[in-house]
């Protein structure tokens, strides 16, 4: 779901990310600070009617609520660093408070303001990432908008160095394009909108959007973004220049125009950034051929600061199949989520609640899970108390339902992978695979791996193991990830490879994993690593020994066939030695000898092939 | 006898032709040559073949090691119908001209000359080959008849008149003819010990012929031992060093051949040779200094006891190795020196050949 959906639909916000991103920067006390900070601040948004989405975490409103107050203390006046930690690294209260003069000093926050002063938590927390994570999110936009619009996506993406560390990021694409009104709301405010209980598999895992690459650009340069837009041929091409006011998480128009534009429809994004551009593993350049792998559909022209142009080309010229919304699964959902939905819930009665907002719940199964938790299935979900909604809670695991539908995944399809293998690396070997689905925690989800070996890859390095989660290639913390867990348990030796003990295996092997999920499970709200979670760790090694028990086929295959030839040289080699010893010997003609080799290789041939 | 060879390299040759002529892989079947293969019957005196053959046919893996073998055949019947000789060392640099089919190492021509070596159940000497090594040194009271190799005249050579030096067995002993008064060979380990007894000349005042073997004796050596000891019917006592190799390698080697080229032990073993000393025993009664004894030598004792058949039949050898195990040491001829350089020839000597009876068979 794109932020940038055709006008009048509710929008889906990308809420921030949360806690473990902020604790690789700073010492533990500080981490603990700002975790509690960002639930205050989600709580304050929740409160001021801003709606979070919440596609991979759910807000815990219960635990939010008591440390609400406090944290916003220590918003109001920022931790002056040592002074106010004690000896373990806690916070010590400096002087004593009263609530009256706390209050004084408690106020909103404004999502803008909190982005400005935790861009780390956002993927901005490094030049490299920063640069990296602003294409990312212009990048999914442009996708997501062209895919919803049923257009295939050409997307044009140009990095130009400006000064050193400050560059001009373009991204143009072929999409719907934005109606004019809304053109503002999309790139100069945050979090705006959401869609909450409907699941579906999308890109919006990635952050918080273009907006926040937008900030993360006025911040860094003070420049306003550039946005032309237009919407079709009989329609004038808009040009905007956006900032955000950070405080009231509005945006300002700077200036607003019809410009000329050779495009018919399509959008472009425009935008100055410090940041830092680097070659090599995990680089931009990655991202984006990686980003052409997973989007087969879509073809990109990409122009890196240093003046080299790649082109992707189209390699499926049908969308994919477009992904369904389900409901949440009875099994999946956690405390906070169903305390909210009651409280939301539109029917009347707890069964007709637990019918209509969940999927796979019948009649049947409704009336069980209330006779479990000992509430009245006719009970007004909105005037439930915590402790039912949480003899609820613990009421769903006893009663057995349905695993989730899983026709709601739009995997990427192995033919697929294995073409854009091909087309993306040199190898002797390809493979791939597409896992049917599976469920984790009511959750459905899809696994597809893909292998290539051999060819111009490097034969003594550990293999490059490249992750996708929903299309979208993770480049960072590639050790905690369950894709590397899953490859490092697999024993990659059975298959013909080298393999040191607690690593990938060694030699010139491409591996690439896909999961497909309604939601994905990432480890951090900075989502650049797959949780563990057995049933997915386990669905990515089958499809990972899969592709290898075919690499093994071909590797044996290959050493059988280089035997052969190996034999067959040592045939035509040795043979006419073993004529002229019985020439010497016995002293026959050149004709006898001549017999004697043609008759000995070919009884020679014959036994070798058998 | 030479004759013969190239008769059986025809015969063999005729056979693989036949074969390959039929469509069929060709065959060749050799002794299998190894300690596994042979019997030890005192009677006989040597190392017997069991008769275990390995068949080597002609696949595409064999086939390198075929064809050598059988342009080694070649090789070999060229020699002997032109009355040359090749040593090992020449034989492999004739393999130089054989393209493809040439050795890398000499190791590699020395297996496949032993193959048809074996294969034929001969000697190499017959097949035109002769060894690099020095065939051992002879000082003593000893004539040997010998004929000049160009004028094909009678030599006789006084082994007492080589002063300092010695008289060197040559690589073919078989028409040498001796005429000697000595009582007794006495075959020597090392040349350093041989040349103490000589120097003091001790072939004198004992009445014998010493032989020096340098190591593991040659198959000139033991054969030149083995003819002259039948042709004065007196005894062969041998003088090593004590320690396994002195014992299982020089020793056995001598009184009963190889496992490794079985079928030639007839001709080339010492069945009357007695073990003088070092014996465990003497390390003991001679309180000789001694060294540790070496992880090989450790290994090659219990190998010899457990695996040698020649070992197994004799109990006082069992007793005697397991003596050695248990001390752990190992000592040396010149060890005696210990007691005075000339304590050899003075004292333990003639202490030992007092009680001939009381060697070790």
């Amino acid at each position: 779901m794109s932020k940038r959906a055709p006008a009048g639909k509710i929008q889906k916000g990308k809420r921030p990310g949360r806690g473990k991103a902020a604790g690789r920067a700073a010492s533990k006390a500080t981490v603990a600070h700002q975790k509690r900070s960002a639930k205050v601040v989600q709580m304050d948004l929740f409160k001021a009617g801003v709606v979070l989405g919440s596609e991979d975490e759910p807000a815990k409103p219960t635990n939010a609520e008591g440390p609400a107050a406090q944290g916003s203390l220590e918003l109001a006046e920022p931790p002056p660093g040592s002074s106010r930690q004690g000896r373990r690294g806690h916070p010590v209260p400096r002087r004593r408070e009263s609530a009256e003069s706390m209050a004084s000093r408690q106020r909103e926050i404004s999502v803008s303001e909190f982005f400005t002063k935790n861009r780390h938590l956002l993927g901005f927390d490094n030049p490299v990432k920063a640069l990296l994570t602003a294409t990312k999110e212009a990048v999914d936009n442009s996708l997501d908008a062209c895919e919803e619009a049923g257009i295939l996506p050409s997307l044009e993406i140009a990095v130009q160095e400006i000064e050193e560390n400050r560059f001009r990021l373009t991204v143009t694409d072929n999409g719907p394009g934005i109606v004019k009104q809304q053109i503002p709301k999309i790139f100069g405010k945050l979090l705006y909108g959401s869609k909450f209980h409907a699941l579906r598999q999308s890109r919006g895992q990635q952050g918080i959007g273009i907006s926040a690459a937008g900030m993360y650009s006025q911040l860094t340069t003070g420049k306003p973004v550039e946005i032309i837009s237009r919407t079709g041929r009989s329609k004038p091409a808009h040009r905007y220049e956006i900032t955000i006011d950070t405080a009231k998480n509005m945006p300002h128009v700077v200036s607003e125009s019809v410009v000329e534009w050779e495009q018919e429809h399509g959008t472009r994004v425009s935008m100055e950034l410090e940041g830092l551009y680097k070659k090599g593993r995990r680089s931009l350049d990655d991202y984006v051929s990686h980003s052409a792998l997973s989007n087969l559909h879509a073809e990109f022209l990409y122009r890196t600061p240093k003046g080299e142009e790649f082109k992707y080309e189209r390699l499926a010229n049908e969308l994919p199949k477009e992904p369904i919304s389900i409901k949440p699964h009875p099994h999946g959902v956690e405390l906070g989520i169903l305390m909210r939905m009651m409280k939301e819930s539109r029917s009347r009665g707890l069964a007709g609640a637990l019918q209509a907002d969940f999927s796979r719940v019948s009649a049947k199964v409704a009336e069980e899970i209330c006779s479990a938790a000992g509430l009245p299935p006719g009970a007004k979900p909105k005037n439930l108390k915590p402790a039912e909604i949480e003899r609820l809670f613990k009421a769903i695991p006893k009663v057995k339902i349905m695993s989730p539908p899983t026709n709601c995944l739009s995997p990427i399809g192995s033919e697929l992978i294995e073409n854009g293998l091909r087309k993306m690396v040199q190898a002797d070997f390809y493979s791939s695979v597409t896992r049917s689905p599976a469920v984790y925690r009511g959750n459905p989800f899809q696994i597809e791996v893909g292998l290539a070996y051999g060819g111009d890859l490097p034969a003594d390095e550990l293999a490059d193991l490249w992750r996708f989660a929903n299309r979208v290639p993770l480049q960072y913390q590639q050790s905690g990830c369950a894709m590397t867990r899953s490859a490092i348990s697999t024993d990659w030796r059975k298959y013909g490879l080298q393999q040191a003990r607690g690593a990938l295996p060694t030699g010139p092997v491409v591996l690439a994993v896909h999961i497909a999920s309604v939601w994905v499970p990432f480890t951090s709200e900075s989502k650049e690593a797959v949780a563990a979670y057995p049933e997915i760790i386990k669905e990515i090694r089958l499809g990972l020994q899969d592709c290898g028990r075919r690499l093994g086929a071909f590797l044996s295959r290959r050493r059988r066939m280089a035997d052969a030839e190996k034999k067959k040289s040592y045939i035509e080699r040795y043979i006419p030695h073993i004529g002229i010893a019985l020439r010497e010997i016995l002293g026959f003609s050149a004709k006898d000898e001549e017999k004697v080799v043609s008759t000995l290789k070919d009884t020679l041939e014959r036994s070798r092939r058998i | 006898m030479a004759r013969d060879a190239v008769t059986k390299i025809k015969a063999q040759a005729t056979d693989v032709r036949e074969k390959i002529l039929k469509g069929k892989s060709p065959s060749m079947r050799f002794p299998l040559r190894a300690l596994s293969n042979v019997k030890y019957d005192p009677k006989q005196g040597y190392f017997e073949m069991r008769g275990k053959k390995k068949e080597r046919t002609l696949t595409v893996s064999t086939v390198k090691t075929f064809a050598q073998t059988l342009r080694m055949m070649a090789l070999s019947k060229q020699l002997v119908e032109q009355d040359d000789i090749a040593t090992k060392r020449e034989a492999y640099y004739v393999s130089k001209n054989w393209e493809e089919a040439r050795f890398l190492e000499q190791t590699e021509s020395d297996a496949v000359m032993e193959d048809v070596e074996a294969l034929f159940e001969t000697n190499r000497e017959q097949l035109g080959f002769v060894p690099e090594e020095k065939g051992g040194e002879v000082a003593g009271r000893l004539v040997i008849i010998d004929k000049d190799p160009n004028t094909g005249k009678k030599l006789r050579i006084d082994c007492t008149k080589f002063g300092s030096g010695a008289y060197s067995i040559p690589i073919t002993v078989e028409h040498l003819a001796f005429e000697t008064p000595a009582r007794f060979i006495l075959a020597i380990e090392t040349a350093g010990m041989f040349q103490r007894l000589v120097k003091h000349g001790y072939y004198k005042s004992a009445n014998c012929v010493l032989v020096s073997m340098g190591g593991v004796p040659t198959r000139a050596c033991r054969r030149f031992i083995r003819r002259l000891a039948d042709f004065k019917k007196i005894p062969v006592y041998v003088f090593v060093d004590g320690d396994p190799y002195g014992i299982s390698n020089i020793y056995r080697t001598l009184k009963v051949g190889s496992g490794n080229a079985a079928h030639l032990n007839e001709y080339f073993c010492v069945p009357q040779a007695r073990f003088l000393g070092i014996t465990p025993q003497d390390i003991v009664d001679y309180k000789l200094p001694t060294h540790p004894l070496k992880e090989v030598d450790i290994k090659r004792a219990r190998d010899a006891i457990k695996n040698d058949p020649f070992f197994q039949h004799h109990k006082p050898w069992v007793k005697a190795m397991n003596h050695l195990l248990e001390m752990g040491v190992r000592a040396e001829q010149q060890a005696l020196a210990k007691h005075g350089l000339n304590y050899v020839l003075e004292k333990y000597l003639p202490q030992k050949l007092r009680h001939t009876e009381r060697f070790l068979p």
